[in-house]
């Protein structure tokens, strides 16, 4: 049933040369996406697992990555729970599942999303899904925010802390160099017991689910990373529950993008409505204001009006009396000289 | 206002003084081994936990604080509430420090600083909110200079330029409230691409409305908060209006969080149930979460609903100090405690002393900055060859 690596070497030549260029990440837009049919894919079938960490040593030969304290046939590692790292983009993690006599091995890597969170999340767009599968990363725009690395389900990208000048996001690649030279991928080539399987994404769906058909004792019912945060390059088979060997079923099929796109989508709202809403209200309490003003101009008018009659009224009372002042001060001299006459016509 | 000729070196050797220089130095040398060794050097970040307390409180608390501006401006020029008017330009120059010190402390935090502009100037990310956030922050800061300006140019004496910018108010300040509006939620929509990391009981559709919401109780307890500082060591810079409407300040403040806090708790009761999530109240997470939606969040609008019954003026301060600390509760739950919070304890994040020494440097930075500019503009008093604006 399990289908030769070499198979897919023809497969992978023709897949990469048909399409070299990638396009834009539609991974991170609105739109329904359902990936890329011929992308290239690998299943891990974890109850082939021996954990060996053959695949860890390639990965760290392939991208030319330091040598770590403990040599990669230092089985004793597995003791603990580790992740990857920006100087291990592929761990291999052992399991115990409750009631298992035998333990469980889980190969980890980036896992290629068909529409990664990663990219959604990135502002420079540094990550790009490319049609051939691989979700690939461009050091040179990268600002170094690990927005990435925060929204990545899948706790996978690593970043360089100890680079002052020159520090990058790390994971896998899913060999994408080798890939294009019509190589496989440098741990699926190294794997002894063909537990990882390199192909077409949509041939891959079919050769797990025959596997699942086949071996129903032998597996859990779900092919992971078929529809998990909206689907995934690398697929994964499983004898024990996925939650009990560290691949979360939490996650549910929504791509990552779908999180953010109503967040997104409000930003034309808020620009739209804002300032015609503010310009309003604006508008009200300027209006307010003016009424305002305007009030307090006409009971100015009105006081100086008051004023201005009642100082007419005064004014013309005050004339009027001098008027009669003035007439009764010529009456009396009238009447004196009168009088004046009068006594000197007496005297005469 | 300042009479530099009548201060003898003695007067700048306060304890104040002492104790910023010592962390002024500190965070110099910190700053240089940040530079030269990386941030592995300086921090505890990890590919768990690759945000850490400078984003978490630089960025995050940092932003919410920095809301009076827009607050303020919003309340005296939009709503004309001009009673509150002396509030409005120490509202506006904290906004400016706020925000400046948080794109200061980003160059600190991101891998590669000298690429800041890259967002805009070489590839742009649409899809990514942290986009969104940088366009604002950038717009934002630049209005915010722009509406602190009078000030300087008052003090510089640049009649034209200031007649021209004054003429602006009205349009910078809805700018301001669209700008603000948009990153003070988006900062919390960030988040939401992680539902699987954040704990159930503060990851919701509804984060982004949370994180507006609290920047309005943020700008408007700062502006109380601040304003009782200010009061105290800057009085002899006040003039009669700014000292007259401290009551009126923080007793129209005060009324304005009650009602904001009390409307959080609801939305927030109201999220609990949209998710269904009762039953992790009972879980440690779920003790902690009610620390902060009851003792951060209804205490202080009771806290703030007595105090502007009773007219009780420190009580109102100490609430809104209460709830400043609440917010810094909040964003650090959210994008520290409450972030993975599943890891087993060996995976999670506490900060280096280096990180908190760099967070310390650059308030201190901003207390300088703030002590500097009122004790020489026309911040805390209207110049008296000018008309209020
Ligand atoms: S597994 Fe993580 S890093 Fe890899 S493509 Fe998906 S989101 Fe990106
Ligand atoms: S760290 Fe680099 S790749 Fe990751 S989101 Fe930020 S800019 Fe993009
Ligand atoms: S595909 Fe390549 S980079 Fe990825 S884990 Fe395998 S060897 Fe490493």
């Amino acid at each position: 049933m399990s289908i030769s690596r070499r198979t897919f070497l023809g497969w992978i030549g023709a897949a990469g040369v048909t399409s070299t260029i990638a396009r834009k990440a539609q991974a991170a837009s609105n739109k329904e996406f359902k990936g890329y049919p011929d992308a290239s894919a690998v299943l891990h079938d974890i109850t082939r697992c021996i954990g060996c960490r053959k695949c860890e040593a390639a990965c760290n030969a392939v991208n030319e990555l330091p040598q770590p304290d403990r040599p990669f046939d230092d089985l004793t590692v597995l003791e603990n729970k580790r992740r990857t790292t920006a100087e291990a983009y592929t761990i291999v993690n052992r399991f115990q599942p409750e009631g298992d006599v035998q333990p469980t091995f889980v190969k980890i890597q980036c896992n290629h999303c068909l529409e990664p969170a990663c990219a959604s999340a990135c502002f420079v767009k540094a990550f790009t899904k490319t049609p051939e599968g691989p979700v690939v990363y461009n050091a040179k725009v990268c600002v170094g925010c690990r927005y990435c690395m925060v929204a990545c389900p899948f706790d996978i990208p690593a970043y360089e802390y100890d680079s002052a000048f020159d520090p990058k996001v790390r994971k896998c690649t899913l060999c994408q160099p080798r890939l294009a030279e019509g190589k496989l991928p440098g741990c699926v080539e190294a794997c002894p017991t063909e537990a990882l399987v390199f192909g077409r994404r949509s041939e891959l769906l079919k050769v797990a689910r025959g596997r699942i058909q086949a071996y129903p004792d032998r597996y859990v019912d779900h092919i992971y990373g078929e529809h998990e945060m909206g689907g995934t390059s690398w697929l994964y088979l499983s004898g024990p529950a996925f939650s009990e060997v560290g691949l979360r079923e939490d996650l549910g099929t929504r791509a990552a993008g779908e999180f953010t796109a109503g967040a997104l989508g409000a930003v034309p709202i808020v620009v739209g409505l804002w300032p015609v809403l503010l310009t309003g209200i604006y508008a009200i309490t300027k209006r307010k204001d003016r009424i305002a003003a305007e009030e307090q101009q006409v009971a100015v008018t009105d006081a100086v009006t008051r004023t201005q009659a009642d100082a007419q009224v005064k004014l013309k009372a005050a004339l009027d009396k001098a008027d009669q002042d003035k007439a009764a001060a010529i009456e009396r001299e009238v009447k004196k000289a009168l009088d004046a006459a009068e006594k000197a016509k007496e005297q005469e | 206002m300042v009479n530099d000729a009548t201060r003898s070196p003695q007067r700048y050797l306060t304890p104040f003084n002492v104790v910023a220089g010592l962390i002024v130095v500190m965070g110099l040398i910190i700053t240089v081994m940040r530079f030269t060794l990386g941030l592995g050097a300086v921090t505890n970040l990890s590919d768990y936990y690759p945000w850490g307390l400078w984003i978490a409180f630089d960025l995050l608390v940092g932003v919410a604080l920095a809301a009076g501006g827009y607050v303020t401006s919003a309340a005296v020029y939009i709503f004309g509430m001009k009673r509150y008017h002396a509030a409005v330009r120490p509202a506006i120059l904290t906004g400016f420090l706020g925000y400046a010190l948080v794109v200061l402390a980003l160059h600190y935090d991101v891998g590669q600083p000298w690429r800041l502009p890259y967002p805009f100037l070489v590839s742009r990310g649409t899809t990514s909110l942290l986009f969104e956030v940088a366009a604002c922050v950038a717009l934002y800061l630049t209005v915010l200079f722009i509406e602190y300006s009078p000030a300087a140019m008052e003090w510089l004496g640049l009649k034209r330029a200031r007649a021209i910018v004054t003429r602006l108010t009205i349009v910078l300040t809805i700018l301001g409230v669209i700008l603000s509006t948009l990153h003070q939620s988006s900062l919390g929509a960030l988040f939401l691409i992680a539902p699987a990391k954040l704990h159930p009981l503060w990851y919701s559709n509804y984060i982004p409305i949370y994180f507006f919401v609290t920047s309005i109780i943020a700008g408007l307890s700062m502006v109380i908060f601040e304003g009782g500082l200010s009061h105290r060591y800057f009085k002899d810079k006040m003039d009669a209006e700014h000292l007259a409407a401290k009551a009126d300040v923080m007793l129209g403040f005060g009324k304005a969080a009650a009602w904001v806090l009390a409307g959080y708790f609801v939305v927030k009761v109201i999220g609990i149930a949209a998710d269904n999530n009762w039953h992790y109240l009972a879980t440690g997470f779920g003790a902690w979460y009610l620390v902060e939606l009851l003792g951060f969040v209804a205490l202080p609008a009771f806290g703030y609903a007595i105090g502007v019954r009773d007219k009780n003026l420190s009580l109102i301060g100490w609430t809104a100090g209460w709830t400043v600390l609440g917010i810094v509760v909040n964003r650090l739950n959210i994008s520290l405690i409450a972030f993975n919070w599943y890891l087993p304890s060996e995976d999670r994040y506490f900060p280096h002393w280096m990180e908190i020494g760099i967070s310390l440097f650059i308030v201190t930075l901003g207390v300088l900055a703030f002590r500097f500019i009122v004790t020489r503009m026309p911040i805390l008093y209207t110049h008296p060859d000018y008309d209020a604006h």
